[in-house]
């Protein structure tokens, strides 16, 4: 079965050939914006699908970026907990869609890369992901391959032995920038002023969602649009919480590793601690230890698990950690470090039913098909048994192929 | 330079030199000093304050205020190199208890390090300071460190009469200390006593020392209605007027505020609880809102730890350069200026520079 999103790609595409006509923005989406030195065209957001599936760009030959953001996955690896690069080996984060990821005004769970350009030039020469010491046998083969070199000829007007890494993030980036979704059963509620296209159930979640959930302060719905972030970091209680008591100690480590030369990307994907230190391990600000991006919502239920680090496996599992205030299970302890944001909700177990079928609604058409052969919605809205949870967690750990920070 | 922080350098590079120069672990706000003044001359302590440990029922304790020490302490001990000391500015309690005392000294036991404690009304007015004084001993002291003379003061004595004679119960006495805009308050003073005992504390200390006080209340009239103010604080500067080098830290305002007067710079410390909005004093025009009697909510009333933080302040050459390390915020930092000859927000002083509000949905 062909991708579902190719339509909406295609639709995209229609419009750029005919620039006069507006193509139609999905309801429930703002603008994209499109930096002025690198425009979108038919031809380079081809080629940039072309780059984003081709697999030789790995020391194996058998992944591409396409692997963990799979068309047909919603754009990631669901249901694995965290990302299989290279050799099946596991990094420590689950991987987010790339659905929407072009409305982010920072990249990946920590914000370590500042634009969607950079972010793509990452996961190629890391050894827990495409696993190449560099990024030349990428630029070999797009200067070689008879395809390539049309297609950058014709899209950037360069000669092969001109083509840099520059020119690949950029299509790469077009590319991701039409893989956009909205029109969201709630999307044709809230604005389109569908009164019947959700459920009384998923209305009453909404409200648990803007009131007594808090959920908005972070998943920011607009007056015209909802993208569901607010583009900032958080400390929720995910991951730092089981490395509450080496904190301590190994924080300062990492920052002196840090500060000898470490390479934060190959470390926070590589090791499990310098992962759960979040946006302290980019920024070293006190203020962000184990603080993650807040995630869009959109499409939520065909991208479990949940989570950075993938530790939350169904939406009701989500739901129950932040009614908990920050704790996964009731008798967790709270970490240090918690966001300002995170305390106990008391919803009843109604309220948080109806939450999980408020996101439920969230489901673009085009992953409706996925959600569908998921089978029986209540799934969503299953709490994993505590023993579950644990055990997860301690394998998240034992998988770490890395013992300290610096030594990949 | 005129202060030892700059915070124009660029970092890696910064953090590059000083792994290469340190054996022990790093964390760059405290790490400055050490690359731009002598060794010898300069250290650093942390200054946690205001944290409010308020007690509901039994073992029922607030939770955000509990959360909000809890954070200060855990991220003070992530301070590498380690602060020389911790000054806890007071108020650690809310309403004097001894469950609440007892809740916040078991809190901050977790901070490692040696702890010097100033004394705040709310831990006062209950027992007048007598748990405080059994957990955390004198409440007025001086010691010396590296150089630099350090005085603590119990600032928020008042009048013998509004203290002894009027209230039927210390309860009572303690809860109308607490409010604001309270008629039935009292201003906070140092004391005839406690002045006797700091001129003769100073006299032992020679002129070219540098002089660091802190005091719960500001050493100076800022806003009675909310006592950041302190009765006899023209006296208590005339005792330190002489010196060449003196600062004054204080808490109880939720705020950063700085000042100078005379040779004495003044700054002031976040609260760990909640903040106080600056008071319409302030603005020194009518402004026409509403009187504001409660307690303020956040700044952004989701982040409950919003507007409020700790310190850690860097000394060098007798001046300090106070790093405040804000929640949601960026980190500020005011430093004294040699060349102003006042203190100055480093990041912040033209208004084009400044913070914009908060907008949120």
């Amino acid at each position: 079965m062909a991708p579902p999103i190719h339509t909406m790609l295609a639709a995209a595409c229609i419009g750029f050939a005919a620039p006069a006509a507006v193509h139609a923005q999905p309801l429930g989406l703002p603008p994209l914006h499109i930096p002025a030195d690198n425009p979108q065209t038919p031809d380079k957001i081809k080629l940039g699908d072309k780059l984003f599936n081709d697999k030789r760009f790995s020391s194996t030959g058998l992944i591409s970026c396409a692997t963990c953001h799979d068309p047909n996955k919603a754009f990631t690896d669901s249901p694995l907990v965290t990302s299989k690069g290279i050799k099946d080996l596991t990094g420590t984060r689950n991987a987010p869609t790339v659905v929407n990821a072009a409305y982010f005004s920072l990249f990946f769970w920590d914000g370590r890369s500042p634009t969607i350009e950079d972010q793509a030039q990452h996961p190629i020469i890391n050894p827990v992901e495409m696993g190449l010491s560099n990024h030349d046998p990428v630029l070999q083969i797009v200067r070689i391959d008879p395809e390539y070199v049309n297609a950058f000829r014709t899209v950037f007007k360069t000669e092969p032995a001109q083509v840099t890494m520059k020119e690949v993030q950029k299509a790469i980036a077009s590319f991701e920038r039409t893989i956009i979704s909205g029109d969201s059963p709630f999307d044709r509620w809230y604005f389109g002023k569908d009164k019947t296209a959700i459920n009384a159930q998923a209305q009453r979640g909404f409200d648990v969602f803007l009131n007594k959930g808090r959920c908005v302060s972070c998943h920011v719905i607009e007056n015209d649009q909802a993208l569901f972030t607010d583009n900032r970091f958080h400390n929720i209680g995910v991951g730092i919480n089981r490395i509450q008591n080496e904190v301590q100690d190994f924080a300062p480590k990492f920052l002196q590793a840090k500060g000898s030369g470490v390479d934060v990307d190959k470390a926070v994907l590589s090791n499990p601690k310098a992962s759960e230190l979040g946006r302290f391990a980019v920024t070293d600000s006190l203020d962000e230890l184990g603080s993650f991006k807040t995630s869009t919502l959109r499409n939520v239920s065909v991208t479990a698990p949940f989570m950075h680090d993938g530790s939350l496996k169904t939406l009701r599992d989500v739901v129950e950690h932040y009614n908990n205030g920050g704790i996964t299970n009731k008798t967790d302890k709270v970490n240090d470090f918690l966001s300002g944001g995170i305390r106990p909700l008391n919803l009843t177990e109604e309220e948080m039913s109806d939450l999980v079928a408020f996101l439920e609604t969230l489901t673009s058409p085009q992953f409706a098909a996925q959600r569908a052969a998921m089978g029986t919605a209540p799934a969503c809205n299953v709490k994993t048994p505590a023993s579950l949870v644990a055990a997860a967690a301690a394998r998240t750990v034992e998988h770490s192929p890395i013992k300290t920070a610096g030594q990949p | 330079m005129s202060h030892p922080i700059n915070r124009g350098f660029d970092r890696r590079q910064f953090l590059k030199n000083a792994s290469l120069t340190l054996a022990g672990t790093a964390l760059p706000i405290t790490m400055v000093e050490l690359a731009f003044a002598k060794s010898s001359d300069s250290f650093n302590f942390a200054y946690i304050s205001d944290s409010h440990i308020q007690q509901i029922k039994g073992n029922s304790f607030v939770r955000n205020w509990d959360r909000g020490l809890l954070r200060a302490v855990a991220e003070t001990n992530l301070l590498a190199p380690r602060p020389d000391f911790i000054i806890f500015g007071g108020d650690l309690a809310q309403m004097g208890s001894k469950p609440e005392l007892d809740h916040g000294a078991e809190l901050l036991s977790k901070l490692n390090g040696k702890v010097y404690h100033v004394m705040g009304e709310h831990d006062y007015y209950l027992d007048l300071g007598e748990y405080w004084s059994k957990l955390f001993g004198k409440q007025y002291y001086s010691f010396d460190h590296k150089g630099v003379h350090f005085v603590v003061l119990n600032s928020i004595l008042t009048y013998d009469d509004w203290t002894f004679n009027r209230w039927p119960t210390a309860q009572q006495r303690m809860a109308e200390m607490a409010g604001l805009d309270n008629p039935n308050g009292s201003p906070f003073m140092v004391g005839d006593k406690q002045r006797d005992w700091l001129k003769k504390d100073l006299a032992k200390v020679k002129k070219d020392t540098p002089v660091i006080v802190f005091s719960h209340s500001p050493l100076q009239k800022i806003y009675k209605g909310w006592n950041f103010w302190t009765e006899d604080a023209e006296a208590v500067q005339a005792l330190l007027a002489p010196f060449d080098k003196v600062t004054v830290f204080y808490g109880h305002v939720h705020q950063i505020q700085y000042n100078q007067i005379g040779n004495i710079a003044f700054t002031s410390a976040m609260a760990t609880a909640w903040p106080w909005p600056y008071p319409q004093a302030y603005a020194q025009a009518q402004q026409l809102l509403p009187k504001l009697t409660v307690q303020m909510n956040r700044a952004d009333p989701f982040f409950e730890r919003d507007a409020t933080g700790w310190q850690c302040i860097d000394i060098a050459t007798g001046r300090a350069s106070v790093n405040f390390n804000l929640y949601n915020n960026a980190t500020r930092t005011v430093a004294y200026d040699a060349q102003a000859g006042h203190p100055k927000d480093v990041g912040y002083q033209l208004d084009e520079k400044r913070i914009p509000p908060q907008i949120h949905y």
